[in-house]
């Protein structure tokens, strides 16, 4: 059997990966047609030239090595990408790993370069001089992964990556109201060898660990602590914009598919529903800004129907993690300190109206109240029940903060914000703003750091 | 023959003896269900109205309690056992929310039966299945992490499929408001050990995140019950995205909005302890 067998053999056995290797010693031809179908399927997704290139490359590649042993049909990279548990990587191409600038640094952080180079690109090693093929294995690994790491910030990368995001390979956020929003793999650390790979949902911002056990074994580094966010700050239509108007009840009522118990069918028929219908009506005044209508519902815990209050010791405590304003002016209001532009005009009281974005989550809920069951956990949050009253006054706050919209960060626009909303709610009380900062600096030192 | 009789006989008998509930408690995708204590189903005050929800009723109670005659249980076999499915589970949602019911399921809290929380700053906190209604065929079971105080899909679709109704929207939020010292801490290894270490901990935590009077901190060691959750918040640890170490502007800007908002909610929860202490 040709060198190239044994070194998967033993890989797979290190891996714990036996049944990948075995099918891949015993019955070359399916997986050499998947990844070729694969390979077919991203060039007819990719539109861009980029992207062809790049598989053309890879073909050729390919095409370059079948003649020399039997497995080379299949490449080290595409055979190592179609293992399984690695589905989120993408191949990377072979002159990108052959450009040394680009592999800069990483000769320091992998045992055996050379050979390990030579078996991600399949060049025909020097046996005499490999001690252990399974050592040389694992450093092609992480090689590979390492190389990956920078390809995949790269435009061709990127391309190949959304190719994979569109399609879903990385699976769906696993909270209940991103409604199946398409996450994407990231690392914790850019080093390897510290934690696993992650998930990373741009509708909740937050990262997840995946779903199966079988990423348990990929190195999050292999991904990056970048790439998620690159990715999204590249496809600015991927990324959901950072403030959310409920829309009405009609176009988002989960009711028309509520009937059905399965949850699968739910977070498709939520997920189709942004991305067709509201997507191209959707903009965000901000250019730079996420441009797709963000999911922002937020979970309202009751007992017996009746919201739990904040002030019960259960209450709840995080719902600030998962809330957007309704308006992207209202982000405006918090300065770089993340301090309310008001308080400093002791204008504490604002605070409870400050409450009224959560409140207003979902309007349909004073127009129809009783017709919608379900509606109810899904709105919005009010602490003091409905009281006509306050709401009039956050529906006058909301209008007020439109002129916001010219730099609010000058002092004179600030000034006149805050004495506008001063105006409107007055109830002073300051004390316990110091308080707040307090528990804020120590963050903001951190993250100027 | 005699063998086979006997064999036959033998079985049977263990039918009998193994309960339905038993049965259906051990069957897979099944594990998020408590037992039903028996004289709570036999009580018919804690089942009125379930016999307009659940058709067949009076021989799926029977096949539940194991009283269905064998003849009819042959016939109806089938569509018998969807029903009884759907009166134990909206039994079930009734059970679980009673100071015994609340027990049995904290068992299988603290065992983790419900899984972890899949974010990961929520370190693997155990989870609480929550319905979004209590109307049966609405909505599938949920999971609520008492951490992150959100709710997340099962993992398995063989869970993904249970009804959410079988749970109700109340369960995990009356849990937490019998066991307040079960209460998720925001940061921190998770621990839901038993109670008394736990109620130990929060005041410990208290105490190194409230700046608060000494009397205070020596009552809220003395009783589960002086502890406060009004800043627990601070505590929460977030993820904050970065391109090559650095935050991203709109994500910034809308994660300082959040954790301003989180710090009005601290200061306003905080203004009221004060206020009640004063008193």
């Amino acid at each position: 059997m040709p060198h190239g067998a044994h070194v998967s053999l033993l890989a797979g056995r290190r891996l714990g990966l036996t049944i990948a290797t075995m099918s891949r010693l015993s019955s070359q031809p399916p997986p050499a047609d998947t990844s070729q179908a694969e390979l077919e399927e991203d060039e007819i997704i990719s539109g861009t030239g980029e992207g062809d290139e790049v598989m053309e490359d890879a073909q050729d590649q390919e095409e370059g090595y079948s003649s020399s042993t039997p497995t080379s049909s299949l490449t080290w990279i595409s055979w190592f990408c179609a293992l399984p548990g690695h589905e989120y990587f993408c191949e990377v191409a072979e002159d990108f790993i052959e450009d040394d600038f680009n592999l800069t640094g990483l000769n320091a952080m992998v045992p055996f370069w050379k050979e390990a180079m030579e078996m991600v690109l399949d060049v025909e090693p020097d046996t005499s001089k490999i001690p252990d093929v399974s050592i040389v294995e694992a450093s092609a690994e992480l090689l590979y992964g390492l190389v990956h790491q920078r390809f995949i910030l790269t435009r061709a990368g990127l391309q190949l990556m959304v190719d994979k995001y569109e399609a879903g390979v990385f699976g769906a956020c696993p909270r209940v109201y991103c409604y199946g929003c398409h996450v994407v793999p990231c690392g914790r650390s850019d080093l390897p060898g510290l934690d696993t790979v992650k998930l990373f949902c741009p509708n909740c911002n937050d990262i997840y660990t995946p779903p199966s056990s079988r990423f348990q074994g990929v190195d999050g580094a292999f991904f990056g602590t970048t790439f998620a966010h690159l990715f999204f700050q590249s496809y600015r239509l991927l990324a959901p914009a950072p403030f959310w108007k409920p829309s009405s009840s009609s176009s988002m009522s989960p009711r028309s598919s509520g009937s059905s118990s399965s949850q699968q069918q739910l977070s498709q028929d939520q997920q189709t529903q942004p991305s067709s219908q509201q997507t191209p009506q959707f903009v965000n005044p901000n250019p730079n800004g996420g441009q797709r209508k963000a999911a922002g519902r937020v979970y309202v815990p009751r007992i017996y129907g009746f919201k739990v209050s904040e002030r019960a010791k259960n209450g709840p405590r995080m719902q600030w993690l998962r809330l957007r304003p309704q308006d992207p002016e209202e982000l405006d209001l918090v300065d770089w300190r993340g301090q309310w532009y008001e308080d400093a005009d002791d204008d504490y009281e604002e605070e409870e109206d400050e409450d009224r974005p959560m409140e207003d989550f979902d309007p349909d809920h004073h127009e129809g109240d009783e017709d919608e069951e379900e509606e109810e956990e899904e709105e919005e949050e009010e602490h003091g029940g409905g009281r006509p009253l306050e709401r009039a006054t956050g529906t006058s706050r909301r209008t007020l903060s439109p002129p916001s919209s010219a730099p609010p960060r000058t002092p004179p626009e600030v000034f006149s914000l805050g004495a506008t909303l001063g105006a409107v709610f007055k109830q002073p009380d300051g004390g316990r703003l110091k308080v707040v900062r307090q528990h804020i600096l120590p963050e903001v030192t951190t993250r100027v750091s | 023959m005699l063998c086979l009789h006997y064999g036959g006989s033998l079985n049977r008998l263990g039918f009998r003896l193994l309960k339905w509930i038993f049965w259906f408690l051990s069957s897979k995708g099944n594990e998020y269900f408590c037992e039903v204590e028996e004289d709570f189903i036999l009580d018919r005050f804690n089942l009125t109205g379930l016999n307009n929800e659940v058709a067949n009723y009076a021989q799926a109670l029977d096949l539940i309690t194991d009283n269905l005659d064998d003849e009819i249980q042959d016939e109806l076999r089938g569509s018998l056992d969807v029903q009884a499915r759907l009166l134990y589970g909206l039994i079930h949602a009734r059970w679980i929310v009673t100071a015994r019911g609340l027990a049995k399921m904290l068992e299988k809290y603290k065992r983790a039966d419900f899984g972890r929380c899949p974010r990961v700053l929520c370190q693997s906190q155990p989870l609480l299945p929550v319905g979004l209604t209590d109307i049966p065929y609405q909505k599938a079971v949920k999971l609520y992490c008492g951490r992150c105080e959100d709710i997340y899909s099962p993992k398995s679709s063989r869970h993904g499929s249970i009804d959410g109704a079988y749970f109700g929207t109340s369960f995990p939020h009356l849990l937490f408001l019998v066991y307040p010292t079960l209460i998720p801490p925001k940061a921190g290894p998770v621990d839901v050990g038993n109670a008394s270490s736990r109620g130990g901990n929060d005041a410990e935590g208290n105490r190194a995140r409230r700046r608060i009077r000494d009397d205070q901190e020596v009552y809220s060691e003395g009783m589960a019950e002086g502890f406060s959750t009004a800043s627990a918040a601070l505590k929460a640890d977030r993820y904050r995205p970065r391109i090559f170490g650095f935050q991203i502007h709109e994500t910034a800007k809308l994660q300082r909005w959040q954790e301003a908002v989180r710090d009005r909610q601290v200061a306003r929860l905080e203004d009221l302890e004060d206020a009640s202490h004063n008193v």
